[in-house]
């Protein structure tokens, strides 16, 4: 809704748009400029309105040159690049075969899976947690990606998106001797490119960021992932604010990068995930 | 022709399967078997180094959960955290989703700024802020443009909790701003023009027709926000070498929960009772919020 054609009162309104930019802003490039500062400059920057009096590099050779950092990255893209994509997958999968096929016992299967969306994934950490170590997957790469292998939200929202695509479509391939396999890989899934990116953008972003489920499984040094592994640099290197901030770049650059390219994908990734309610 | 519909039939019924196979059996070993083992767990004290020794305790640990000075703390510290930072990220954001549509310049760019804060890791801005909270941190120094002396935040068992709300206000506001913006965005254009034809104002064309019709986003955010505080444990885990301090001023429900796990005292069973609490908790305040809130929501 138009708020008025006045000119003061839509300066005022861009003023304070302005203001909580800032805000916003203000403490991620307190960040970048104390990560580019030299230790003993740290305490200057106060007095220096944020700009470091001699910008250096030093604190990322440092990080690359004794810290984990490479090999944190490393997990955590492994980890993420799983994820992201076996769960845009299995959840195409699934949301296929209850979206398109027909089979005794379908209603039952998908108010099963939607059932499971009731139970925050934070409140069973700890029996999720018990399972993992009874199957002999802690500090292992698949301990980190396999039970997030599907969402019950994603499996709902893919079905949605296949309920609109046009049957005859998928019948005109079965006619060619497509199998069902073919008609889903061949037909189905090229046509519903915006619903996946949507999904993956959103899932990479959160696995990306996952904290509490790695710093569990991952036990040691080697295995953890760049938001564990940060935490841990933190608890070592505390009070060297510019090394901390440097570690911290690792994890906030790259995913600053595909949200800036893809910030649209983003902003409709959340708007569907508001509506899980 | 009957024979090859029927094969045709049976092909799919075992393609279906095929299919949802892989979804039924990660859903039914990590979230519905943790549900179940939670359960069983919450009646026993299972150390998980010694398991030979678990006891089955038929009710002691929910007795004990309620003595508990320390989870009742938790629960009271949450209850206040979610009193304050609900009511205030969902006005914010929508006084931000206001702005943002209100045909004013440079949208776009508010829009992608306001939103970095939630693509950000829990972890990044844990650390950004505890730097800024430092005793000779960012914060004070502005503060002390104003005369203010310099204040230890995180350390005062006072400041602590606040201090965390108000990061995380400031981290999730622009979440909700973008879902408040495209409710905004899907109210017809027409409904104000025909208010503006009879006279209306704009308090009482927001009073009139954007508050009820972004009645069903409220409903979401709201709910999204109170399931979401309730559930807090990155930040005060990160802010606090995941004590909860000082004096268990910024202790969590789920804070608890992990510390009583993971945190030394391997006590899984206990752990176990006040998942199944938290997890009641929030069942019963979201079932609460959709009566109060009104009418049904539609997907």
């Amino acid at each position: 809704m138009e708020l008025s054609k006045n000119r003061v009162v839509r300066a005022v309104v861009l003023a304070i748009l302005s203001l909580y930019a800032l805000i916003t802003v203000i403490p991620f490039l307190w960040s970048v400029s104390t990560a580019l500062t030299k230790t003993h400059h740290v305490d200057l920057l106060l007095q220096n309105w944020g700009i470091p009096p001699e910008p250096t590099l030093d604190n990322f050779r440092y990080l690359l040159k004794h810290g984990d950092f490479g090999r944190w990255f490393l997990n955590s893209l492994i980890v993420t690049v799983c994820t992201t994509v076996g769960k845009a997958f299995f959840n195409s999968l699934a949301g296929y075969a209850l979206a398109r096929i027909d089979f005794p016992g379908r209603e039952f299967w998908f108010w099963f899976i939607i059932s499971s969306m009731m139970i925050p994934s934070i409140v069973i950490l700890v029996p999720r947690y018990l399972i993992v170590h009874h199957l002999g997957w802690l500090n292992k790469y698949k301990g980190m990606i396999v039970p997030s292998l599907t969402t019950a939200f994603g499996v709902f929202l893919m079905r949605q998106f296949f309920l609109t695509i046009p049957k005859e479509l998928e019948e005109a391939a079965r006619i060619d001797g497509l199998s069902r396999f073919g008609i889903f890989w061949r037909v189905v899934l090229p046509l519903s490119r915006p619903a996946l990116a949507a999904q993956v953008i959103f899932n990479f972003m959160e696995e990306w960021n996952n904290f509490v489920w790695p710093n569990l499984v991952a036990r040691s040094r080697d295995m953890y992932t760049l938001t564990v592994g940060l935490q841990v640099f933190k608890n070592e290197h505390y009070s060297f604010w510019n090394q901390v901030m440097a570690g911290s770049m690792f994890l906030t650059i790259p995913i600053i990068i595909v949200y800036l390219i893809f910030n649209r994908w983003f902003i409709r990734g959340i708007t569907i995930s508001g509506l899980k309610g | 022709m009957l024979r090859r519909l029927r094969s045709q039939k049976v092909q799919d019924i075992v393609t279906a399967y095929v299919f949802l196979v892989p979804t039924l059996m990660i859903l039914g070993i990590f979230v519905f078997a943790p549900v179940f083992y939670a359960f069983y767990l919450s009646f026993f004290d299972y150390d998980i180094l010694a398991p030979q020794n678990s006891r089955f305790l038929g009710f002691g640990n929910y007795l004990e959960a309620f003595r508990d000075p320390v989870f009742k703390k938790a629960v009271k510290n949450v209850i206040y955290y979610a009193s304050v930072v609900v009511p205030t990220q969902m006005v914010l954001a929508f006084l931000l989703a206001l702005g943002v549509t209100s045909g004013t310049r440079f949208q776009n760019f508010f829009r992608v700024a306001y939103f970095i804060p939630t693509v950000t890791s829990s972890v990044v801005i844990s650390h950004i802020f505890l730097y800024i909270y430092s005793t000779t941190g960012l914060l004070n120094h502005i503060l002390g443009w104003f005369g203010i002396p310099p204040h230890n935040w995180m350390e005062d068992v006072r400041t602590a909790l606040p201090a965390i709300m108000a990061m995380n206000i400031w981290t999730t506001a622009g979440q909700y701003m973008v879902i408040y913006t495209a409710g905004l965005n899907d109210i017809p254009e027409e409904y104000y023009e025909a208010a503006k034809v009879d006279g209306a104002t704009y308090w009482q064309r927001l009073r009139y027709i954007t508050l009820p019709l972004l009645r069903p986003v409220t409903l979401f955010v709201s709910m999204m926000s109170v399931i979401g505080t309730l559930q807090l444990f990155d930040q005060p885990y990160l802010m606090t070498n995941g004590q909860g301090g000082p004096v268990d001023s910024t202790m969590t429900v789920m804070l608890y929960i992990y510390k009583n796990a993971f945190g030394g005292y391997f006590r899984m069973g206990y752990a176990s009772a006040l998942s199944v609490l938290l997890f009641l908790l929030i069942l019963v305040l979201s079932i609460i919020q959709r009566k109060w809130l009104g009418q049904e929501v539609q997907y």
